[in-house]
């Protein structure tokens, strides 16, 4: 289109403004910040160099986050994305009926449209030890109930599967259109050819939609390393630190010890792990499209 | 006759499958329905009953105590920030894509970029920078940072739909004397309804649901949103599980009847591009 030469960037200005000032600004500066003892109350920062980062790695929780955002990421892969897919595949298969297909799909999708607050509000009376859903249905079976969310071994397992219970839909329900757009007469002729549905699945429909799966494999190993809300509105962290994660972490030292400079040095590893993983999408993304 | 048997039962286990999986995702909803609708007492004697008298005035009681405010400001903060983020993010792809301007490649991969980067790192920075503004603890520390952190993934879906409208319909136009944002508004605008509708969905998920800013930035008690209000809700009525189980469900139904009226509309703009955020 031929305009003034300065026109295009009209339309670009507000937008890139805001993303420059308000996203990365604030993301270089949290670099900066990991270097310096910082308090929210006073002005002054101390320059401590790489003392912040010492204290971050060394910290007794420090492993407990990785094995609990490790545990969430590994399975919300397998049960997400691994059983999302399948479910998807099952959607667009030919034993479901057409009209069902829509409504199946549309009910898995709902619990992701639930803000993570309510559900995790919903979750801890779910798990509630006297009178919660969960022990209210092993009591029913004669079967004893347990603490759930107050013990310290099964609190990050029973977030995870709130999780699960919330997002799995999501990715089938993505899944499921990136099936929907494989041209049909590939599997017609598959099936000319004598294939099953299995077969067609795996021959198919799976690497005609590669680039959507690896996509969301990536958004959901991302989302767990930014994991909060979750752990926030069931247990904040606890029983003890049990089921502490990154991102709580890093809330906590900024806005409950004050330790600024500890919460930017958590940003700066999650920083680290979230755009590693992002370029890999974009790449992914990218090369499906050129 | 012994592949059709065989071909009927999978297809009888695979609905199954679909019911039960209907089930797992509704039975935690129905109980939690079931009691919202009871006295604390009745919860606690037997959570698994039928309430003897259905009491909708739970629903009334929890609108009541409060959540009315939190659900204005929840309505208030994201129809200001969709808006914002819908206009400025069609804006920024419009530029990006329908003209030939230098260092576009550039500004794509900043833009792009920006989805890399989440807001766990920028909050602390976010929090200094928004009290030196002075605007720390209005409708605004929410909303500004509601709008960056949404442009660059919305420009992302609205750039792969924009690129796929063919150019003839602008040559015709500028033929007719139109101008740039005539061609935009009267043109781009009306054909990328598709994309329009999945992105006030999926931002309106996120910013209706939006819980870290929320939490930090917004402290007076009297422009929280709902997600934060759902918290100190609780913390206010302690053991009135029974108002606290309906204001829980106030506060999820708008967007889930948002979704099942704009459903058709939603899966229509979900082209390639990849939709979670």
């Amino acid at each position: 289109m031929k305009t003034r030469k300065y026109v295009p960037y009209l339309y670009m200005f507000p937008g890139l403004i805001m993303v420059l000032f308000f996203v990365y600004i604030p993301v270089l500066m949290n670099i900066g910040y990991s270097f310096f003892r910082l308090s929210s109350y006073s002005a002054g920062a101390t320059f401590v160099g790489l003392d912040n980062y010492r204290r971050f790695f060394t910290d007794d929780t420090f492993p407990v986050m990785l094995k609990n955002n490790g545990l969430y990421c590994i399975i919300s892969l397998i049960v997400q994305v691994g059983f999302g897919t399948v479910m998807a595949l099952i959607l667009e298969g030919s034993a479901i009926g057409k009209k069902m297909r829509g409504i199946f799909r549309n009910i898995y999708f709902m619990p992701s449209l639930i803000s993570l607050v309510a559900v995790g509000l919903m979750f801890t009376f779910i798990y509630e030890p006297n009178v919660g859903f969960i022990n209210s249905l092993l009591k029913a079976m004669h079967l004893p109930g347990k603490a759930w969310l107050g013990d310290s071994k099964l609190a990050i397992y029973c977030i995870i599967a709130m999780s699960q219970w919330q997002f799995t839909g999501y990715i089938t329900l993505l899944m499921a259109v990136a099936f929907q757009n494989v041209p049909e007469d590939y599997a017609e002729a598959a099936a000319i050819d004598g294939a099953g549905p299995v077969r067609r699945a795996v021959s198919i429909l799976i690497p005609q939609a590669k680039e959507q799966l690896l996509v969301c494999s990536i958004i959901t190993v991302i989302g767990a390393f930014k994991l909060y809300t979750e752990v926030y509105s069931t247990t904040s962290g606890g029983p003890g630190n049990s089921s502490q994660v990154l991102g709580l972490f890093l809330y906590q030292q900024a806005f409950l010890h004050d330790d600024l400079g500890m919460a930017a040095v958590t940003g700066v590893f999650i920083f680290v792990i979230t755009v590693v993983l992002s370029v890999l999408q974009l790449k992914v993304t990218r090369s499906g499209k050129d | 006759m012994k592949t059709m048997n065989h071909h009927f039962t999978s297809k009888v286990l695979l609905n199954l499958l679909c019911i039960l999986l209907c089930v797992v995702i509704f039975a935690p909803l129905f109980w939690i329905i079931l009691n919202s609708l009871k006295t604390n007492q009745e919860l606690f004697k037997n959570s698994l009953s039928l309430p003897q008298v259905w009491r909708f005035d739970n629903y009334a009681k929890a609108w009541k105590l409060g959540l009315y405010k939190y659900f204005g400001n929840s309505v208030l903060v994201s129809s200001i920030s969709l808006c914002a983020i819908l206009i400025f993010s069609s804006l920024l792809a419009y530029g990006l894509t329908r003209f030939k301007a230098k260092g576009v490649g550039i500004i794509f991969i900043i833009v792009l970029g920006g989805m890399a980067l989440s807001e766990q790192v920028a909050l602390v920075p976010l929090y200094k920078m928004l009290k030196a503004l002075q605007i720390y603890d209005t409708y605004f520390a929410v909303i500004l940072p509601y709008i960056a952190f949404r442009i660059p993934f919305t420009v992302f879906l609205m750039r792969a739909y924009f690129i796929s409208i063919p150019a003839e319909l602008e040559e015709a136009a500028i033929v007719d004397g139109y101008n740039s944002f005539q061609i935009f508004t009267k043109i781009i605008v009306p054909i990328s309804k598709p994309i329009f509708a999945s992105c006030a969905i999926v931002n309106l998920n996120f910013v209706w649901n939006e819980f870290l800013f929320a939490n930090v930035f917004l402290n007076n008690k009297a422009i929280q949103t709902i997600p934060i209000g759902l918290m100190t809700f609780r913390g206010d009525l302690k053991i009135d599980y029974t108002t606290t189980l309906a204001g829980l469900i106030i506060a999820s139904l708008p967007l889930i009847i948002l979704f099942f009226c704009m459903s058709k509309q939603f899966v229509r703009g979900l082209t390639a591009g990849a939709v979670k955020g």
